[in-house]
């Protein structure tokens, strides 16, 4: 399936938030996420599905002003 | 010492994060500058790059409160997913909240900010809105929760200090309560110190500090600037006149004839 990750297509078969965290290496990390411009908890990523066309947000601590 | 949302601070700086030439030299900056607080954001993270989470680990070195932000979003939707993404990932009820109108300016976008303030303040955020010198939004920000405001000096990265100050004056009288911090458009300590004479509670920098010659020197002088301003307010300016008034007293002036006195 074919989703959008940060603004840029991206091919998977993860199937649900969880999964496509730990697939990109993401599962111990300090990151926060949204699906479809809403925010999802690190505890709700497991019963987030994924489907087609979805737009997940992966992001991180940065510098900021 | 002053008060936001029930904690307590000596130094009136928040310090920016971004645009510092080394994490070495923010780190000296931040050391330097005295600042408690520091902002920070979130960005879409790379798994190939994984900037963030080498960001985070000097963030924890420089153990300072952390108050993220909203920098960048447009409409309160926007504002609110990035502020619950925050709260997650800075461990911190806190937001720094930008909703902004447009490219140019980077004005807040005041009816966006309202909303987004209401939902996050009902959501149990503690809430620091970057908003302007409107006294009727920052009534509505008041009204929907918010306990601190950030009023503008002017757009951000502009470093034109405080180009509305009459109206930054009223907004002060009109809450005299409320903790007010100047958010964005300082360029010099002097503009600094202006807004801490003015009764401001702090000052919020970032480029005017971190594009600096020297960075390190900069947030010093800043520090200082700060320091200045705020004993100032303390100790009662003067009222500014028209006329020249002696401060020399004028009895017993040699050579003083009545006639010269007209």
């Amino acid at each position: 399936m074919q989703i959008l990750l940060n603004g840029e297509r991206f091919a998977t078969d993860a199937s649900n938030l969880d999964e496509l965290c730990a697939r990109l290496g993401f599962a111990e990390a300090k990151v926060a996420t949204a699906v479809n411009g809403s925010f999802v908890a690190a505890s709700a990523r497991h019963a987030t599905y994924l489907a087609e066309a979805d737009e997940v947000e992966i992001v991180a601590p940065r510098q900021g002003g | 010492m002053y008060e936001l949302y029930g904690k307590r601070f000596a130094s009136r700086m928040l310090l920016g994060t971004a645009g510092y030439s080394s994490p070495d030299v923010l780190r000296q900056a931040v050391e330097s500058s005295g600042a408690e607080i520091v902002t920070v954001s979130l960005r879409r993270e790379s798994a190939r790059v994984r900037t963030g989470q080498g960001f985070w680990a000097l963030i924890e070195q420089l153990g300072r409160r952390v108050l993220p932000n909203t920098a960048g979003c447009r409409t309160a939707k926007e504002a609110i997913a990035t502020a619950q993404m925050a709260r997650e990932l800075f461990g911190t009820n806190w937001i720094k909240l930008e909703v902004i109108a447009n490219d140019d300016t980077l004005q807040p976008e005041l009816f966006g900010l309202v909303e987004a303030a209401a939902v996050l303040c009902a959501d149990g955020f503690e809430v620091l809105p970057y908003t302007t010198e409107d006294l009727s939004a920052a009534e509505r920000l008041v009204a929907a929760g918010c306990a601190v405001l950030m009023p503008w000096g002017a757009p951000i990265g502009s470093a034109r200090g405080l180009i509305n100050k009459p109206a930054l004056q009223s907004l002060r009288a009109y809450f005299p309560d409320t903790p007010l911090i100047i958010d964005a458009g300082i360029g010099t300590p002097s503009h600094a110190a202006e807004a801490m004479e003015l009764g401001y509670d702090a000052v919020l920098l970032n480029t005017a500090i971190a594009k600096a010659g020297d960075p390190v020197k900069m947030a010093e002088a800043f520090a200082k600037a700060i320091e200045a301003g705020r004993l100032a307010f303390e100790a009662g300016l003067i009222e500014p006149r028209d006329m020249a008034s002696p401060s020399t007293p004028v009895a017993g002036t040699p050579f003083f004839k009545i006639d010269h006195a007209s």
